[in-house]
């Protein structure tokens, strides 16, 4: 059962990550970037490091999603390449 | 431009991927950093610094240079959100006054003449909205209970996971949610930049002055078992206590600099109005 979340997991933050990239609107970058700090969070989590995945919970998926979300509401929502 | 940047990512991801074939295998017991490094610390690090968690005490006693270092880092990081954003003056903007029995808005181009009005009058945003009863009401009961929680993650990160990072950041992220679910100001009246300024300062402080402490007490520079001389404790305790006070202090640190980031960031350095 233990591969299968792995897998599952891995699979979700390729997405997210390649979605990240892809999708033209900043806002959506921000919180899929915060989606894919949360799986990469459970990831740890799953891996036994607690410290880890707490400090990526607090500060990848809350605090630096607020940071961006930020600065993109102080700049344009829309990328230009 | 776009392919050729296609390329160099392929081309380094490739060769990452190719220079992890020679590492060992995850909890691999005969792997070098297996066989000499953490046994020491899973046999001696209880009975040598009183720590439970042998995170923190890795961390903050026997790699307590790279997180100082860290610490500064992360100051940095604020001082530079600051010097780069933060504009004081010229305000661009202008002022918009609600007059609260009536509703009726008023906009000063000119904020320097505005008479005192405090009362009627309620300053309020470009793009203000009105205030949604159920979020204040959420977020006013909320963040007491994360703020207790963010302390406890500081003061409990010698026996359980967290520490100062973590406790700092959330308590920081209450400060954020203040900001958000209310406005700018209202959470820059609780806490002023001046003090967001001092706290970030103090922590790196009180890191570097515990190390700097344990010098005078004729020890190494982070030695924590020294504060002995000083604290009614044996030599083991004192290490977990500098431990906790090293904690404090980043902690401290790691608050300030999230505040003052998202400040800065949120109100373009004017500190008026944010997200």
């Amino acid at each position: 059962m233990h591969w299968q979340i792995d897998l599952f997991i891995l699979t979700l933050i390729i997405i997210c990550a390649l979605g990240a990239i892809h999708v033209r609107d900043l806002l959506s970058t921000a919180i899929l970037f915060g989606a894919y700090s949360f799986l990469m969070c459970l990831l740890w989590a799953i891996m036994g490091a607690v410290d880890v995945a707490f400090t990526e919970a607090s500060v990848g998926a809350g605090v630096s999603a607020v940071f961006f979300v930020a600065a993109v509401f102080r700049t344009t929502r829309r990328t230009k390449d | 431009m776009k392919y050729f940047g296609l390329l160099v990512v392929v081309l380094c991801g490739g060769l990452l991927l190719y220079a992890t074939q020679d590492f060992p295998a995850w909890g691999d017991p005969s792997s070098p950093a297996s066989t000499h490094l953490s046994p020491h610390y899973i046999k001696h690090a209880v009975e040598e610094t009183g720590v439970p968690n042998l995170v923190t005490a890795v961390l903050a006693d026997y790699r307590g240079y790279d997180t100082m270092f860290e610490t500064i880092v992360v100051f940095s990081a604020g001082l530079a959100c600051f010097l780069l954003l933060r504009s004081f003056g010229l305000r661009r903007r202008g002022l918009y006054y609600r007059h609260i029995p009536t509703g009726v808005i008023l906009h000063f181009k000119r904020p320097r003449s505005i008479p005192d009005y405090t009362g009627e009058f309620e300053l309020m945003d470009t793009l203000w909205v009105p205030y949604d009863l159920i979020i204040k009401t959420i977020c006013r009961i909320l963040i007491p209970f994360i703020q207790l929680f963010a302390l406890y993650v500081v003061a409990h990160g010698d026996f359980s996971p967290g520490g100062g990072f973590q406790g700092g950041v959330i308590f920081g992220a209450s400060l954020i949610l203040l900001s958000i679910s209310f406005n700018l100001r209202s959470a820059m009246d609780k806490v002023s930049e001046k003090l967001l300024a001092i706290l970030g300062a103090f922590g790196v402080t009180v890191y570097a002055g515990i190390g700097l402490a344990c010098m005078l007490l004729g020890g190494r520079f982070l030695d924590y078992s020294k504060l002995a001389a000083v604290l009614p404790v044996d030599p083991v305790h004192a290490r977990a206590l500098g431990m906790l006070g090293v904690e404090i202090g980043v902690g401290m640190t790691v608050m300030a600099v999230m505040a003052i980031i998202y400040v800065n960031i949120a109100s373009e350095g004017q500190h008026d109005e944010g997200l």
